[in-house]
């Protein structure tokens, strides 16, 4: 029963996730940018606005130089994130590759850095009255959320583990389309779906800010404008 | 009157810290807003003389068509996560403690409306995620607070996505004039622009007499005689600063520095009466045609003139809009000479000469001035001078310290890429909002308090027309003179000795009593760091 429910879950959650975020890439990388506008000193080359925007996904350069917290609290529970993501891997490949094997043990540490991360930054939210002011419900739930992902991953490390086998069997089989049984333990249950959640949500709110850091022309324009022409293409269209 | 109450508010002393966070302070500025422009100053531009009936449903389409056509925008509206790095970092927000003041606020007031008419999560659950109709109400907070916005571009230093709020509040300013809510300061001199050609309105025959009268005034002190030419076909230069340098104070001063600095170059120059304004104020109001039709009469004046080179004066806003736009707008400039970028500021040019040793420079003729330096945000932070990132801040500094012997810099947290709007910048500049520019102006203010105290610096040079004319105005409420604040040319123009000048002959008189050098020829290294640093040091 719960096999077949997670499984249409997991195919409607990844099409959402999937199309939904192609489909905002493509709108993105589609609309004009009309002026040159990068934030100066920008480099002045291509290439160094490129490294600008590398530095700025893995380093939150710009964050770092606002404010020490945020950018302590953001940077950890986005690098753990990537951690956790890694260790997932495993589930989902066979047999499993060197690196995510590897960088098994990270993980674990991650997990509770993430959920650390995710607390403290809830925590700031609440606490400081610009950032109540400025927050949306959803600014609140979307912790929440993650902070119940972090939570019930490590349930099931910590406290009730799951029959790892058997998942990674379901993952599999989804991938396969040949459909394998989905143990009925209620941490791994909630656990998938506030993933699903995640997926389903992810490309119509601001976590959009994931792909769209890579489009912001603040950040990847080169200032470049006195040696070379920008002649963008015309306005497409008018209201 | 003020400077009455300057005396008083100047015994206060004022907190030590420039970026100290204030308490919030709800709906401080509400009532804050600037003249609405009248009928006929919206239909000059192009605009609805009054609201429109169905001023809603042109506001959203203005607003998908905005969307649709600039990738910023749409991006800086989508990303936002809310992480608060720029809730302390807009000067309006340091000095009101306004909270739809701090940038994300602000931008807040749009992004609703966006995810309400044009996201999905907005259309099925409105309260989830912060999206709202655009109701009257709505449309009057954007008034209000999108005119509490100097598109001064810190805000998106500090971003981690970059997003930088001046494309939404530009974005907000065009959508109210599309639906006849135009703001008067802006639209009447964009108006005046079209109509005779600068922003104060001055016209060809005033600026010609302006200008003799300047001739007049250099010759008389120094006994060169230099010229500044209006209209004059066949020279190399056209030099576009903002009008405000042909009469106000201390911007007057700057346009002498330009014109000794032009005269010892040797390069032929000349004025436009067609294009006797840099400023635009299109881009204040975020509209492209206007903003296109203000840049193209700087290329119709170059054409015209047959000139080979377009130089900028000091103009914040202009500058950005002459180093980034002007090619894309009224380009390409394949009719002026292409060894020279197009267009160049008058610090380049000036600091070239000094660089090459051109320019006699005396330093003790600033003697009396202890200095210190304003970055005007669009030119730290929406453009670049020389060939290197951040040349911006370099290349006023190094001709400052070329000019004078007491230079220190503020508070690294309020200059370079930090630097705090002076409070008067993006079309805010005018009396009704003087509450307004007053509190924005604060935490400059006490940056310069800081290196008034410290290193007893007395006066503050700007590159801007707008810092100039706000600084004259706000200096006295925080107990400095008005005149505290010089032009970077006002500099110059005080230590150039022309040649074949009276000061010239004073020094060669001097010099073959004394046989030596004292008047400092202005040399090459006086750029160096290892320099700057020991002026510093000597203090």
């Amino acid at each position: 029963m719960q096999t077949t429910l997670y499984a249409v879950m997991f195919y409607v959650a990844a099409a959402i996730f999937a199309g939904g975020l192609g489909l905002r890439v493509w709108q993105y990388a589609k609309t004009p940018v009309p002026l040159k506008i990068p934030t100066t000193p920008a480099p002045i080359t291509q290439a160094g606005a490129t490294f600008r925007v590398l530095r700025e996904v893995v380093v939150f350069e710009s964050l770092f130089k606002s404010n020490k917290w945020i950018w302590l609290f953001g940077w950890i529970f986005h690098i753990a994130l990537a951690l956790v993501l890694v260790r997932h891997l495993r589930y989902f490949t066979q047999p499993v590759w060197t690196p995510v094997a590897l960088a098994q043990p990270l993980g674990i540490y991650a997990g509770f850095a993430m959920v650390g991360a995710l607390f403290a930054l809830w925590v700031r939210r609440v606490a400081i009255s610009r950032m109540r002011y400025i927050s949306d419900a959803f600014d609140h739930l979307i912790l929440l959320l993650l902070l119940a992902i972090g939570a019930t991953g490590l349930g099931m490390k910590f406290i009730a583990p799951t029959d790892i086998v058997a998942l990674k069997g379901f993952f599999l089989g989804l991938m396969a389309f040949d459909w394998q049984p989905l143990p009925a333990d209620p941490l791994l249950l909630s656990h998938l779906a506030l993933v699903a959640l995640l997926m389903v949500v992810f490309p119509f709110t601001k976590l959009l800010h994931a792909p769209g850091v890579f489009f912001s022309p603040s950040r990847n324009q080169a200032d470049d404008a006195r040696e070379r022409r920008y002649a963008p293409r015309p306005l497409t269209s008018k209201a | 009157m003020e400077r009455i109450e300057a005396q008083d508010l100047g015994e206060s002393p004022l907190h030590p810290d420039p970026l100290e966070i204030p308490a919030l302070a709800y709906g401080a500025m509400a009532k804050s807003k600037p003249y609405p422009a009248s009928v006929a100053h919206q239909t000059a531009l192009g605009f609805p003389g009054e609201l429109v009936e169905n001023w809603q449903e042109k506001a959203v389409a203005k607003l998908g068509e905005l969307v649709r056509n600039n990738r910023a925008l749409r991006f800086y509206l989508d990303g936002c996560v809310r992480c608060g790095a720029c809730t302390d970092k807009c000067h309006y927000f340091l000095g009101t403690g306004d909270p739809n003041n701090m940038p994300v606020a602000r931008q807040n007031l749009m992004r609703r409306v966006y995810r309400r008419y044009f996201t999905f999560s907005g259309r099925i659950a409105p309260s989830l995620v912060g999206a709202e109709d655009l109701t009257r109400e709505v449309l009057d907070e954007w008034y209000t607070y999108f005119h509490q916005c100097s598109q001064c571009r810190r805000c998106s230093v500090y971003c981690p996505f970059g997003i930088d709020t001046a494309e939404i509040s530009m974005a907000a300013r065009e959508i109210m004039d599309t639906i006849g809510m135009g703001q008067k300061y802006c639209n009447e001199i964009i108006g005046k622009v079209f109509k005779i050609g600068n922003n104060l309105g001055l016209p060809p025959k005033a600026l010609k007499a302006t200008l003799a009268g300047l001739e007049e005034e250099i010759e008389e002190d120094t006994g060169v005689p230099v010229r500044l030419p209006l209209d004059e076909a066949g020279a190399d230069i056209l030099l576009v600063t903002p009008s405000a340098d042909f009469f106000a104070s201390p911007h007057m001063e700057g346009l002498i520095g330009y014109a000794k600095v032009l005269h010892e170059s040797g390069v032929s120059w000349t004025f436009s009466s067609h294009a006797s304004e840099a400023a635009n104020f299109g881009m204040f109001i975020g509209s492209r045609e206007n903003m296109q039709k203000v840049a193209q009469r700087i290329a119709d004046a170059a054409r015209d003139l047959k000139v080979k080179r377009i130089v900028f004066g000091e103009c914040g806003h202009a500058w950005r809009v002459g180093y980034n736009f002007l090619d894309t707008l009224a380009g390409p400039f394949d009719f002026l000479d292409r060894r020279y970028p197009v267009p160049q500021h008058i610090c380049e040019f000036t600091y070239d000469l000094i660089q090459q040793g051109t320019l006699r420079l005396d330093k003790s003729k600033n003697d009396h001035i202890r200095l210190t330096f304003h970055d005007s945000c669009n030119v730290a932070r929406a453009s670049r001078m020389g060939d290197m990132p951040g040349g911006q801040f370099e290349i006023p500094r190094a001709i400052l310290r070329a000019c004078c012997n007491h230079y220190y810099d503020m508070d690294p947290d309020t200059i370079r890429e930090a630097t705090l709007c002076c409070g008067g910048g993006g079309g805010l500049l005018t009396d009704e909002l003087m509450d307004l520019r007053t509190k924005g102006a604060s935490p400059r203010m006490k940056a310069l308090r800081e290196v008034a105290d410290e290193h007893g610096v007395t006066h503050m040079a700007a590159i801007c027309a707008i810092c100039k004319a706000q600084f004259s105005k706000v200096l006295p409420k925080f107990g400095f003179d008005m005149e505290a604040i010089v032009s970077v040319h006002q500099m110059v123009s005080n230590a150039i000795v022309l040649t074949g000048s009276k000061q010239d002959e004073e020094a060669n008189e001097a010099d073959e009593e004394a046989g030596s050098v004292p008047a400092v020829a202005a040399q090459a290294e006086t750029a160096e760091p290892a320099q700057a640093a020991n002026a510093q040091e000597e203090a």
